[in-house]
């Protein structure tokens, strides 16, 4: 009897079905809808953005082209040791490709790729391939040696064995400054020649900069906001918002007008007496050109969330304070101030992640010295064609980002992140 | 100034404008006593709030002054008018603890850190918490939060406590019971406390003396059985407990009595408290647990008939509407004694009462 009582009775609907199978049923219907729905969103993000940052990936450890181009002397070079000079073997087996890649013409590419990693190859390839041709029988270690000294060098065979495996890291290598030295071991660049370590930082300082100044600009506007009756504040929000209702482009080339040495600015300073015509100050195509445009193209993503949650503090706090013996300033800085550190942590991480990667400000109004880590990215893909760095670069910049949204949430939580 | 001000607070012809236009607060005189208990009732925009802002100080006085223990403090800051304040939706600061709450107060007066566990321990006792020091508000009931505020209002002796609809957010029980306790940390600590609610029953529980408020004037301030049973003014009567309006006019005024005829038809001996002189139109109340079914003959001045419309059975006492001279809401309880009588709808009855019982007052607009 007790294995009889132990067991559940089946319920059914009215209509005889159990009610668990009707259940699946109807949520099931109700899940596919949801479904439906969200699956142009999927779509979109999916083409718009999973895949493109999974090829910038991809790409900055994709080392197929020598392995592929000249896919005998790769294997013959992931073999050698890398030290001294490859075996009268392998310059054989590397004299016979490059023959072929010319006719193929494919040895261009090869060139550049080389020449990537250690300048001033591509002429050294491309002469040697010419003359290769002509020579008719070994021993090839030495024509190459004769066609050009490079080749009697042990650093120019472990760059060619590096490029010889199918992944590398030589691009986030080279994105860091840092690369493999003759005998392969990672050293960095040569102080004059490291770039990004240097605009790496550049970018977090201004960024932090600009995200400080936004806070500062942004706290008082938005706290008017929040207080001031609505008629007021609705001109306000119009003020905040208007940035965004004109096109980036004119906003920026309109800071030009107002800051170049010609520009509004100068002569009104000019015109007060505040400096002499002939020391116009430069306030654009540098740093601060890219600090001001950005600061004010950014100000919005902070008032906004600064906003929104001090429009959720009651004034009864700030009231109450003060009858409990605060002054003005202890009543803000004790009691409204913790209340909109949500509202501050939001804004800054907005302003803050933007600024990091922002491209069209500082390439319009930065000139030489306002450049940001984009600009170095945007000229990897555009004019030197050197997608694998920029995609180390595009990657070291993700995970920046990354790193500091977990930091985020570890201090603040990203629960209490109040967006709008 | 010449004339001294005795009372702990006092408002003095105090007027007060948000838009330049309309007066919300129109010449109030309010002398508080110390150790008072008094409470400003009134329907709701009748300036109770702002009567007390203008006291904490977040709002400025249009005109007139107010003094605090003889000293005016019209242009004292609110932090320094150590006047504590209990908020509706009590203002309990969300990102402290229960503990940092009352320790605010304390911190900002620069207290010793001893001295601050002590009196904050002592508070959290006082409101029945004593466990609660380290939750955050946002862990608290309703209720809690309540006895946190005003724990809070009390934990640095301020001279004055206001309260603002302090229950207002609270279920009916938690209401009558959050009542008593604040009554009783009133008698314990012996503190001046200005109270403001719109419902007259917590008003009549808690006060000591009831300032009624209407449209920005204060209509009545007495204690509360005064204003239960002796109403200056027709709103106050209509305001203040259940109440019979009839309506007519002075026939005749003999010493305290009048005589008034009904627009119905039919005298009524009233009393004369607050009309003007003979011809003129009056509002007469009578509260409804004063008239009597079928009096005796000769025992009540005032007799007329009436039709028994409808009978709520209420336990100690039964709600009967009757229809009297054409006024078919007014109301008489009668109370569910012994040997009481059975009326059935439809009845034909006798009701009466006294002259003293049924008080003539200023003509009121009808609603
Ligand atoms: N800050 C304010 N600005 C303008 N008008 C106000 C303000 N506060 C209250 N009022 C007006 O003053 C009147 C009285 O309000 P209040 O004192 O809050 O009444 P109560 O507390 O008795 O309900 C209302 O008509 C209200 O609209
Ligand atoms: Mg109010």
């Amino acid at each position: 009897m007790a294995d009889v009582t132990m067991e559940r009775p089946v319920i059914q609907t009215a209509d005889g079905v159990p009610l668990k199978t009707k259940l699946r049923v109807t949520t099931r219907n109700n899940r596919l809808k949801a479904f439906g729905l969200v699956i142009p969103l999927l779509a979109f993000v999916l083409i718009a953005f999973i895949f493109p940052i999974g090829s910038m990936l991809l790409r900055s450890v994709d080392n197929s082209l020598l392995p592929s181009l000249l896919p005998r002397t790769a294997a013959a070079l992931q073999e050698w040791d890398g030290q001294g000079i490859p075996d009268e073997a392998t310059f054989a087996i590397f004299a016979e490709e490059m023959v072929a890649a010319r006719k193929a013409r494919t040895i261009g590419r090869v060139a550049t790729r080389v020449n990537f990693e250690r300048s001033g190859m591509r002429s050294t390839f491309t002469k040697s391939a010419r003359r290769l041709a002509k020579v008719e029988a070994g021993p090839w270690k030495e024509a190459l040696i004769k066609i050009d000294k490079k080749w009697g060098e042990q650093g120019t065979w472990t760059t060619l064995k590096v490029l010889s495996e199918p992944l590398t890291l030589t691009h986030y290598l080279a994105a860091l400054d840092l690369k493999y030295d003759d005998d392969l071991s990672i050293v960095s660049e040569a102080e004059d020649r490291q770039i990004y370590v240097p605009l790496f930082l550049r970018t977090l300082w201004v960024s932090l900069g600009i995200t400080v100044l936004c806070l500062l600009l942004g706290y008082p506007i938005a706290f008017l906001m929040a207080t001031l009756p609505v008629r007021i504040s609705n001109l306000l929000m119009i003020l905040v918002l208007l940035p965004f209702w004109t096109s980036l482009l004119v906003r920026t080339t309109s800071w030009i007008v107002m800051l170049q040495t010609e520009g509004v600015l100068n002569d009104i300073m000019v015109a007060l007496g505040l400096i002499s015509d002939e020391s116009r100050v430069q306030m654009i195509y540098n740093m601060t050109g890219t600090v001001v445009a950005m600061t004010h193209i950014l100000l919005p993503f902070m008032v906004l969330p600064l906003y929104s949650v001090m429009k959720t503090i009651s004034p009864s706090y700030v009231r109450a304070a003060r009858s409990l013996g605060a002054t003005p300033a202890t009543a803000f800085f004790r009691v409204y101030f913790p209340n909109t550190i949500p509202g501050i942590g939001a804004g800054s991480l907005l302003v803050f992640i933007l600024s990091i990667g922002y491209y069209i400000t500082p390439a319009l109004v930065g000139g030489r010295t306002g450049q940001l880590i984009s600009n170095l990215i945007a000229f990897h893909m555009q004019k030197s064609l050197n997608w694998g760095l920029a995609g180390a670069l595009g990657a070291l910049l993700l995970g920046g980002v990354l790193a500091l949204y977990i930091l985020y949430n570890r201090i603040v939580g990203v629960d209490n992140m109040k967006l709008g | 100034m010449a004339n001294s001000i005795e009372a702990y607070v006092s408002f003095r012809e105090v007027q007060k404008s948000y838009d330049g236009e309309t007066l919300v607060v129109k010449n109030l005189n309010l002398d508080i006593e110390k150790g008072e208990f008094i409470t400003m009732l009134g329907p709701s925009g009748s300036g109770k709030t702002t009567c007390l802002m203008m006291l904490a100080g977040f709002e400025p006085a249009t005109h007139g002054e107010i003094y605090l223990d003889g000293n005016p403090i019209n242009n004292v800051p609110p932090h320094k008018r150590d006047i504590g304040m209990v908020f509706q939706n009590y203002a309990l600061f969300p990102h402290m603890t229960v503990a940092e709450n009352l320790a605010f107060p304390l911190q900002v007066r620069k207290a010793p850190k001893e001295e601050t566990t002590q009196r904050v321990n002592r508070a959290l006792d006082m409101v029945q918490l004593g466990g609660f020091g380290g939750r955050r508000p946002g862990q608290l009931s309703g209720g809690q939060q309540q006895r946190v505020a005003v724990a809070r209002a009390l934990v640095f002796d301020p001279k004055l406590v206001l309260m603002d609809e302090p229950l207002g957010a609270l279920d009916k029980n938690l209401r009558e019971q959050m009542q008593y306790e604040i009554k009783h940390i009133h008698e314990n600590l012996e503190v001046t406390v200005v109270y403001v609610t719109h419902d007259q029953s917590e008003a009549l529980t808690m006060s000591n003396r009831i300032a009624v408020f209407d449209d920005g004037v204060i209509q009545q301030l007495a204690a509360p059985d005064v204003l239960y049973e002796k109403p200056d003014n027709a709103f106050v009567a209509s305001f203040i407990g259940e109440n019979n309006r009839l309506f007519g006019q002075v026939r005749g005024v003999n010493g305290s009595g009048c005589t008034v005829e009904l627009e119905g038809g039919g005298e009524v001996q009233a009393l004369a408290v607050n009309i003007d002189g003979q011809g003129t139109e009056t509002t007469l109340s009578l509260r409804p647990e004063r008239v009597v079914i079928n009096p005796t003959n000769g025992s009540v001045p005032n007799v007329f008939d009436a039709r028994v419309e409808e009978l709520i059975y209420l336990g100690d006492h039964v709600r009967t509407r009757v229809n009297l001279c054409g006024h078919d809401d007014f109301i008489v309880k009668v109370p569910n004694a012994a040997g009481h009588a059975h009326l059935k709808p439809g009845e034909q009855v006798k009701v009466g009462w006294m002259a003293e019982d049924c008080r003539a007052l200023d003509a009121s607009v009808r609603t």
